[in-house]
């Protein structure tokens, strides 16, 4: 019936099969960037566009927080937004996990003799890579407009660190989301409430700035740590924030990204194992 | 095509059974999906699973291909128990659900290869077995094609063959026609009986009768989670009277007439049916269109006038009506009729 030798090959354990089914499936994953550049485009465009839009149309009239003394509005603007690319890929991960669901790619994959665990940690792999070339080309578009960081080696390496490690973190909401959600529709409107979430934060604008209360609730914000965390090894920080969320930046821009972990990783894992419900 | 009473093979009495299934069960909230189904699949044969929409069909799949956790019952696949040895049934299934699951943005070839080497082929017998597949599903002009601009026909041959990459013993097909064109649909009979020329046991799901009549050797009738029935084609279409003659009049006063020339051709103690409201008269026929072209010559003679005349099929709904007493339910559906089975109940497809 077939001329290939479809037999098993040579035993293997379940550690070998598990690594050699993730790195498939993220073979697949990267594949489908390859074949659809545009993919990145749409990642990236909103963020270069804003990039551009603060930076060129605003950045003439706006000045950094803080004003003289600090560094520019571009060097102001340029964490935020390397922040909040990180923090909307959460969108990026439900889509393509709802769109695979949807049309019965995870079944297919659950039907196989495969390891259960790749198709969650193939993603989790694929996005993080993902998040490496779109920071590469963010910062490259800073670096054409003139922003630098003004940070040791150590400390810029570190502020990537961090921004990759809250993009770690929701990778975990994505999954968990896209398992949940009925169709690739309802991903897009996910944007109406990650839209709000990054813009109270410290991303555009200090919370001292802001109302009282709200103000609160943006310096608590997990993406208002690690956008502080980065300003700061970038060398330019913000100033105003006196309270002790805002005094400890850096250590909550670790602990909140390992606490998004330690509730959204078990929780994706056991909406794919319910799959079976 | 095995009957009950003389089996496909002189030693079928010992063919073991592909798939066996026993007081299925499953439960959806309050919804029971599967309410003690059972079933026994011979192997190497192709068995058709038929019912409505929301009968219990793509459950009853799932459970047998071990994608969801029965609530009660118990099930084998090519011998092994699917809630004791999951990954072990998952090796020698192959699936293609409801809707055709392949990669819309690889290609074709991309598709077999990345679940070749998903199936631990390693690279080179994956790209050796997804080439031998595109050439047998006739997919190689298009191998180097987004999947995702096939036609519904080769996309779901593309879904069959990566069912088939690792040759499985037993085959799932959840509704491989539904939504297909007639083209399409054909193209799928064509794989799905070469598959079974093969060696492979074929368990179909389908809402439509004539697809389990041309495909299936048994077919189990499926009705709000239970087995309903579970006979040969034949078998089931004697049960619900097989073909039927249809004659209506355009005038109410030739019904007698029409009515005295479909008895003549109509099976013997089968008086024909008349339906005084839609002036039709209707007569289970076994010769259909030897039946069909004496009426229509008979009547012609006379100077009757007919409205309209042709040979009706059994469908889904006739089966449910003599099987439970009701009708296939509000969501029935029907394939659009082939040329020369007129009239007939059809639906519009709804996709579940
Ligand atoms: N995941 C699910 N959640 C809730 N109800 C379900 C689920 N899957 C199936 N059902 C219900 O179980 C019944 C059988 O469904 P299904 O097996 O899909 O039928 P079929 O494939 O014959 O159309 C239907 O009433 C359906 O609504
Ligand atoms: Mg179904």
């Amino acid at each position: 019936m077939s001329t290939v030798d479809l037999s098993a090959g040579p035993v293997r354990g379940r550690f070998h099969w598990a690594v050699a089914d993730c790195l498939n499936v993220v073979r697949r994953d990267l594949t489908h960037y390859r074949r659809r550049p545009s993919y990145i485009a749409w990642q990236l465009g909103f963020p270069i566009i804003s990039v551009l839009l603060y930076g060129y149309v605003f950045g003439g009239a706006m000045k950094p927080p803080g004003g003289e003394g600090g560094g520019s509005y571009l060097d102001f603007l340029m964490p935020g937004m390397f922040v909040m690319t990180m923090a909307f890929g959460f969108m990026n991960t439900a889509t393509t996990v709802v769109s695979d669901a949807s049309k019965g790619v995870i079944d297919r994959f659950r039907s196989m003799p495969m390891a259960p665990s790749a198709v969650v940690a193939g993603r989790g792999v694929t996005d993080l890579v993902v998040a490496c070339a779109e920071l590469t080309i963010l910062v490259a578009t800073a670096l054409v407009m003139g922003w630098r960081s003004n940070g040791g080696f150590g400390a810029t390496v570190g502020a990537f660190g961090l921004l990759l490690l809250l993009r770690f973190s929701l990778i975990w909401v994505g999954v968990w989301l896209g398992l949940l959600l009925p169709s690739p529709e309802a991903a897009g409107s996910l944007f109406a409430v990650a839209f709000p979430f990054t813009m109270i934060s410290s991303i555009f604008v200090p919370p001292a700035t802001m109302p009282g209360w709200l103000g609160t609730i943006a310096a608590w914000n997990p993406i208002s740590s690690t956008g502080t965390a980065a300003r700061d090894l970038f060398g330019y920080p913000m100033p105003g924030g006196t309270g002790w969320i805002e005094q400890h930046a850096g250590l909550m821009a670790l602990l909140w990204p390992l606490a998004i972990t330690a509730v959204f990783l078990p929780l994706a894992v056991r909406r794919f194992q319910n799959l079976s419900r | 095509m095995s009957t009950p009473t003389t089996p496909h093979a002189p030693h079928a009495q010992h063919t073991p059974y592909s798939v066996r299934a026993e007081g299925l069960r499953k439960r959806y909230g309050d919804k029971r999906a599967l309410d003690g189904f059972d079933l026994a699949v011979r192997a190497g044969t192709v068995h058709g699973l038929l019912g409505p929409n929301g009968a219990g069909k793509t459950t009853a799949v799932r459970v047998l291909a071990t994608l969801v956790r029965l609530d009660g019952g118990s099930a084998t696949v090519a011998g092994i128990d699917v809630a004791a040895d999951p990954r072990g049934v998952r090796r020698r299934i192959g699936l293609a659900g409801q809707y055709a699951a392949v990669d819309e943005i690889l290609s074709g070839r991309q598709n077999l290869e990345m679940f070749g080497r998903l199936f631990h082929l390693g690279g080179r017998r994956a790209r050796l077995r997804a080439a031998e597949l595109l050439e047998r599903f006739d997919l190689v002009a298009a191998a180097d094609l987004t999947a995702g601009d096939y036609s519904g026909g080769m996309r779901r041959r593309l879904d069959l063959a990566a069912s088939m990459i690792l040759a499985p013993d037993v085959l799932f097909l959840d509704e491989p026609t539904t939504g297909l064109d007639p083209r399409g649909r054909g193209e799928v009979w064509d794989s799905v009986r070469a598959l079974v020329a093969g060696g492979t046991t074929v368990l179909l799901t389908t809402q439509y009768l004539d697809e389990a009549d041309k495909l299936a050797s048994r077919i189990t009738v499926i009705d709000q989670g239970r087995a309903i029935a579970d006979d040969t084609p034949d078998g089931l279409k004697s049960t619900v009277g097989g073909d039927r003659l249809e004659v209506v009049a355009a005038d109410p006063a030739d019904l007698a007439a029409v009515t005295e020339a479909v008895a003549r051709v109509a099976d013997a103690d089968a008086a024909p049916e008349r339906d005084m409201a839609e002036r039709r008269v209707h007569a289970p026929v076994t010769d259909r269109v030897a039946a069909l072209t004496e009426v229509a010559r008979a009547l012609q003679d006379q100077g009757v006038t007919v409205e309209d005349i042709g040979l009706r099929r059994p469908s889904l709904d006739d089966v449910f009506l003599r099987l439970t007493g009701h009708g296939a339910g509000p969501s029935r559906t029907e394939p659009a009729s082939e040329p020369g089975t007129g009239g007939g109940t059809e639906a519009v497809e709804v996709a579940a």
